[in-house]
């Protein structure tokens, strides 16, 4: 053999086959989200100014950093090409108040990627959505300031008088039936179309639904994202909600105002969708959209918090092997019976 | 019953939808149009004989011997195995191991041709092959050592042979060639489809099959309407079936599925569904073997790739250097990675002496704009291999027990079923080798039943 290969003047490359690919790689992946996300960019910008820019950056700058400060602390090449980090930053930054203190930002940045992520191993190895966790911890430590919302004017309730609040819908409708009122604003279709495109209080990525539909499109065009996950989410939020809401009327909001207000939008196309942390099957993807959606509207009817997508997703992204297990495929020839 | 005789043949779609799958660039245009030609004799042939899957073949000639076209060189080893003849005239200069195409040391008998082409009768024609034996057809078959020319070389005496509590009832003739840049089978259908259709006759006479499907991908229309054409006076229920065109139409299994909705059982063959699949090249070699007395001697051989200056599909002696059909290609200097077979399921070669073999449908060269080396990463659980497998395995999960080398988990996990067929590798946004991981999966598991 080695006489063969002497002769030869030079050896050719030799791998594995396929000795081709289809040109798809996680950064270019990232950048399609990166993409997707410029939308939502755009509205936050419009909606809540300098706040907004202050945050994206804080929260990308900080994650990135964090990220290479991480890899090159483990031994590893320091790059951070594979934009991971940025779109982590993004998408923690889209989950903020607008008012939040920087320091806050960048502490919620480091527990993103230092201690959602990278002491997992970094990308492919966290079983939390990074941005989430950062977002439940700020919560949990810093439950005033993320908290704190901007005043807005809602749309008349009864009376044909504007009031100003600075709580979010979901908020607001939650002390409002805690205290024995009723819903605090109309529930009209006007009110659906103010939500919708994004006048209302909440984080600075979660108001408008319109830019995230607009960006959610781009990732389902772009294959980025199965559409299981967010019909799944969305559509059990929908029956879930009908089927609570025709029962109690008085007592809760209607499935249409549900699915425009707090994270849920912003949770089913952009949190949900992080491939890392939900199953890689068709069916688990279904069955974890489902999930997600039932946890939802469970937390926001009979929970403490007026809000429950960043829970539901997380308490999803911890049973996500067992979904894979349990959703494996039939494999061809193994007859109808899982094996 | 109508009159079948002179009805237009009959094409239909495929009537199931195989799983998974991909969508590779197939670049066929490179070679489609260029004309089957012979290339000039090779100086020296070096014949393996291992020519086909199962045990090589034995050397019965020795240095110095005179051998001539058709003459006996290697004689089947057991059952699953297959002679090897002469491709011409000439001199025997040595019987040595060599490297064959999958990198192992493989006896191979040197000729040196005389150029003179005398042929040998041994095998005289069966030109009224409806009145022999069935069983002597087989037995002629084995003779002529014609193995599966789709790329495997599973012999086909074997595959003509079910045993007798399995019932053939469909002969699927394989034409899709859905590996990209191939198209040894695509000029075979359009130049010679009759001799494809007799062949094709032949075997369906063997098995007694009632059902015949052609099988040819819906990118193909000019090798449908060439069959269509020689199969014009076909009775009974023949069929071309149009594929879609989709990686891996090809596979076997994927094939028998999308044209009979059965599914051959994990770790059985296509006999156990009543079907046998057999490529287009081998029913032209079955023709031959029969009906010319002509054992598979040569075989037509894609060659091509960008950096070629004349890509081509060329009859080839077997034994035939890669470097010698790429020479009667026009040569290429800039050759970074060169294939055996196609971009999907070929094996890279280190070094160019090696030869042809029954199975060599294409010779691929790629050039360093297509070669790129990658860093594999982590799995990023995106799930494109699981919609891409087309056997419905969960690719990313069993790279996982592979890397750990959990050979048990990933056995259960059914990893003895993947085909290689490359679908998940190729959609990987993470560059995982996960052929790598499945072909050293399957080795190790194959390993561990043999010890037991």
């Amino acid at each position: 053999m080695a006489e063969a290969i002497d002769k030869q003047d030079h050896l050719f490359v030799v791998s594995s086959s396929p000795h081709t690919h289809s040109g798809a790689s996680v950064k270019a992946i990232m950048l399609d989200v990166i993409i997707a996300m410029l939308p939502l960019t755009g509205a936050a910008i419009y909606l809540f100014g300098w706040n907004a820019i202050r945050l994206l950056l804080v929260c990308v700058i900080s994650c990135v950093a964090t990220e290479a400060a991480c890899r090159k602390a483990m031994g590893r090449n320091a790059g951070i090409d594979d934009l991971s980090a940025v779109v982590t930053g993004m998408l923690l930054a889209f989950n903020l108040p607008p008012a939040l203190p920087s320091w806050m930002a960048v502490t919620g940045s480091v527990i993103a990627i230092a201690l959602a992520k990278q002491v997992f191993g970094g990308i492919g190895y966290n079983p939390f959505n990074p941005a989430l966790i950062a977002r439940v911890a700020l919560l949990i430590s810093f439950p005033v300031a993320m908290t704190t919302w901007s005043p807005w004017i809602m749309a008349a309730p009864a009376a044909g008088i504007d009031a100003l609040t600075s709580a979010t819908p979901l908020g607001a409708f939650k002390s409002a039936i805690d205290f024995g009122q009723t819903v605090p604003y109309l529930t009209n279709s006007t009110t659906f179309m103010q939500f919708f495109v994004g006048h209302q209080n909440g984080c600075i990525g979660e108001v408008s639904s319109l830019a995230i539909l607009l960006g959610g499109l781009y990732l389902l065009f772009r294959r980025c994202i199965s559409w299981q996950i967010p019909a799944f989410y969305l559509g059990s939020v929908a029956v879930l909600s009908t089927l609570i809401w025709a029962v109690a009327p008085d007592k809760n909001l209607p499935p249409h105002l549900h699915l425009v207000t707090g994270g849920l939008m912003l949770g089913a196309f952009f949190m949900a969708t992080d491939m890392v942390t939900t199953p890689v099957t068709r069916k688990g993807m279904a069955v974890f959209g489902a999930g997600c959606g039932i946890l939802t509207v469970l937390i926001r009817v009979w929970g403490g918090y007026p809000e429950g997508v960043s829970f539901a997703i997380l308490l999803m992204n911890a049973v996500t092997p067992l979904i894979n297990r349990a959703t494996r495929p039939r494999v061809f020839g193994t007859g109808k019976k899982k094996s | 019953m109508p009159n079948l005789k002179f009805c237009k043949m009959k094409i239909i779609k495929a009537p199931y939808k195989s799983w998974g799958g991909i969508h590779p660039r197939y670049h066929k245009d490179l070679a489609a149009d260029r004309a089957l030609r012979e290339m000039p004799l090779p100086e020296l042939l070096q014949i393996s004989m291992s020519q086909h899957l199962g045990a090589p073949a034995k050397p019965v000639v020795k240095k110095g011997d005179s051998v001539m076209q058709g003459t006996l060189i290697g004689e089947a080893a057991g059952f699953i195995s297959a002679n090897v003849h002469s491709p011409v005239s000439g001199v025997v200069k040595d019987v040595v191991p060599a490297i064959t195409l999958t990198g192992a040391m493989i006896d191979s008998v040197v000729i040196e041709p005389d150029g003179e082409d005398k042929r040998v009768n041994d095998l005289a024609p069966l030109a009224d092959w409806q009145a022999v034996a069935k069983k002597d057809l087989i037995a002629r078959v084995a003779a002529a050592g014609v193995a599966g020319m789709g790329g495997a070389g599973f012999p086909t005496h074997v595959k003509l042979s079910p045993p007798p509590d399995k019932t053939i009832d469909t002969l699927i003739i394989n034409g899709a060639e859905c590996e990209p840049y191939l198209t040894a089978d695509y000029r075979l259908m359009l130049e010679s489809p009759e001799r494809v259709w007799l062949g094709v006759s032949i075997l369906r006479h063997i098995l007694g099959a009632k059902t015949v499907r052609i099988a040819i991908e819906d990118n193909k229309p000019e090798a449908i309407r060439a069959m269509e054409q020689a199969m014009r006076n076909a009775d009974g229920d023949v069929a071309i079936v149009e594929l879609a065109t989709e990686y891996p139409q090809g596979a076997e299994k994927q094939q028998i599925f999308a044209i009979t909705g059965r599914e051959v059982p994990s770790g059985g063959l296509p006999m156990d569904v009543g079907a046998v699949v057999e490529n287009v090249g081998t029913a032209a070699a079955v023709f031959d073997a029969v009906f010319e007395g002509m054992p598979l001697i040569r075989r037509i051989t894609t060659v091509t790739g960008l950096p070629l200056n004349a890509p081509g599909n060329i009859i080839a002696p077997l034994g035939t250097s890669y470097r010698a059909l790429i020479e009667a290609c026009g040569g290429c200097a800039d050759t970074v990675k060169l294939i055996s077979g196609g971009p999907m399921m070929g094996i890279a070669q280190a070094i160019d002496t090696v030869t042809t073999t029954k199975t060599t449908s294409g010779l691929l060269a790629l050039g360093a704009p297509d070669v790129s080396l990658y860093e594999s990463m982590p799995c990023i659980s995106c799930g494109r291999c699981v919609d891409a497998c087309p056997m419905n395995l969960v690719p990313s999960e069993l790279s996982q027990y592979l890397e750990a080398e959990d050979y048990e988990g990933a056995e259960e996990l059914h990893v003895m079923d993947c085909i290689e067929c490359g679908c998940c590798a190729f959609s990987c946004p993470a560059h995982r080798p996960l052929v790598q991981h499945m072909r050293q999966g399957k080795a190790r598991v194959m390993l561990k039943r043999k010890k037991k």
